[in-house]
């Protein structure tokens, strides 16, 4: 795990509430990290830890649905 | 009836009661209804009505929908009466039309009627997406001269690039993705508030009530915290209809109007997201 996924899955932790932590292909959805109402919260986390801006048409739940899935994304965003 | 937990439900949406149409009140019906009460109300003949503007995601028909037919129904003559299929966002967006309208039309009867069982109650049947919807109706007069509310100013905008992740498809069930609905849902709406207030010079905190679509208690905590406003000061009453779709906008505001009516140079807001994505905020000051 690279430094950028070990500050993902610090944000994953914390707006979840949970301890344990998700393998960096699991779907948060699935394995209950995130739900609907989560998942802004994690949007609004990633913006303010990475100091990006994510726009509207970039707000795709699958977009998030993984540590690798947020990981790539944010990649894409600084290129 | 769809079985779900009773708590189960209350916690994620909190919903614990649901109204449901019977089988031959249509639309138009529960309409017509709720355009009675409101004329009644306001003590205002029919025949005064310049306007009609009918908001249904749900109507029986492709076309006409309802709006005709209930202008028809109230005695309100040949008036121009037409139908918003927008969905929950349709209340807002008929208010917005009724503003600029009626100073051309007068006083602008906007309805918001939705049979939303019909198209959630089939097989097949999603529970998650089913156990949130009720029916009902609502409506409210818009007029050139000075009611008890005055329309300060309003936002109205749309995102076609998320149409399929809330839809009605033809010969289908409603189709939801609820996590990208709460996902812009919970972006949009603050930042319409926000706009729409900036541009107003006035700030969340100096808003006396909020009334949203009530689509789910837990988003409108979610508005109210992104606001940084006491959840208190948005009216909600999802818990005894549910999700009645453009509806519940126009029944809120009749409910908060009854139990809680802002004094004379209060501010609120009503604001409303749905499928499209359309959404907006409405600035009102109580006169």
């Amino acid at each position: 795990m690279n430094q950028q996924q070990a500050l993902i899955l610090q944000l994953v932790k914390k707006v979840s509430k949970k301890d344990s932590s998700p393998g960096l292909d699991e779907s948060l959805f699935e394995s209950g990290y995130l739900d609907s109402f989560a998942l802004p919260d994690l949007v609004a986390e990633l913006e303010e830890q990475f100091s990006v801006k994510i726009p509207d048409s970039d707000l795709n739940p699958r977009k998030f649905d993984s540590i690798e899935r947020i990981a790539s994304y944010l990649e894409e965003r600084a290129a | 009836m769809i079985g779900c937990e009773v708590d189960w439900i209350r916690s994620v949406s909190g919903i614990e009661e649901r109204r449901f149409a019977a089988d031959g009140e249509t639309t138009s019906l529960m309409g017509l209804q709720a355009a009675k009460r409101c004329l009644q109300q306001a003590g205002v003949q029919a025949t005064a009505i310049g306007y009609l503007i009918c908001s249904c995601g749900t109507s029986e028909r492709r076309f006409p929908g309802p709006a005709a037919s209930i202008a028809s129904a109230l005695g309100c003559g040949e008036i121009p009466a037409i139908d918003l299929p927008l969905a929950s966002a349709g209340a807002l967006v008929g208010l917005d039309l009724a503003r600029d309208l009626a100073p051309r039309y007068g006083r602008v009867l906007v309805v918001a009627t939705e049979k939303m069982s019909s198209v959630v109650l089939t097989e097949p049947m999603e529970r998650g997406v089913s156990m949130l919807f009720g029916d009902g109706a609502g409506a409210c007069l818009v007029g050139p001269e000075h009611g008890r509310l005055q329309i300060v100013d309003s936002f109205i905008a749309s995102d076609g690039q998320f149409a399929d992740d809330l839809a009605l498809p033809f010969g289908a069930p409603l189709s939801m993705n609820g996590r990208s609905v709460i996902l812009h849902a919970s972006r949009k709406i603050p930042r319409a508030i926000g706009s729409l207030l900036e541009r107003n010079g006035l700030r969340a905190a100096d808003v006396a009530s909020f009334v949203m679509h009530q689509a789910n208690v837990n988003l409108i905590w979610k508005v109210a915290d992104a606001l940084d406003v006491a959840s208190e000061r948005f009216f909600t009453n999802i818990a005894r209809y549910g999700n009645t779709s453009s509806a519940s906008l126009l029944i809120a505001a009749a409910e908060w109007m009854e139990t809680s009516p802002p004094e004379p140079g209060e501010h609120t807001v009503l604001t409303a997201f749905g499928a499209g994505y359309q959404w907006g905020a409405m600035l009102l000051r109580a006169v």
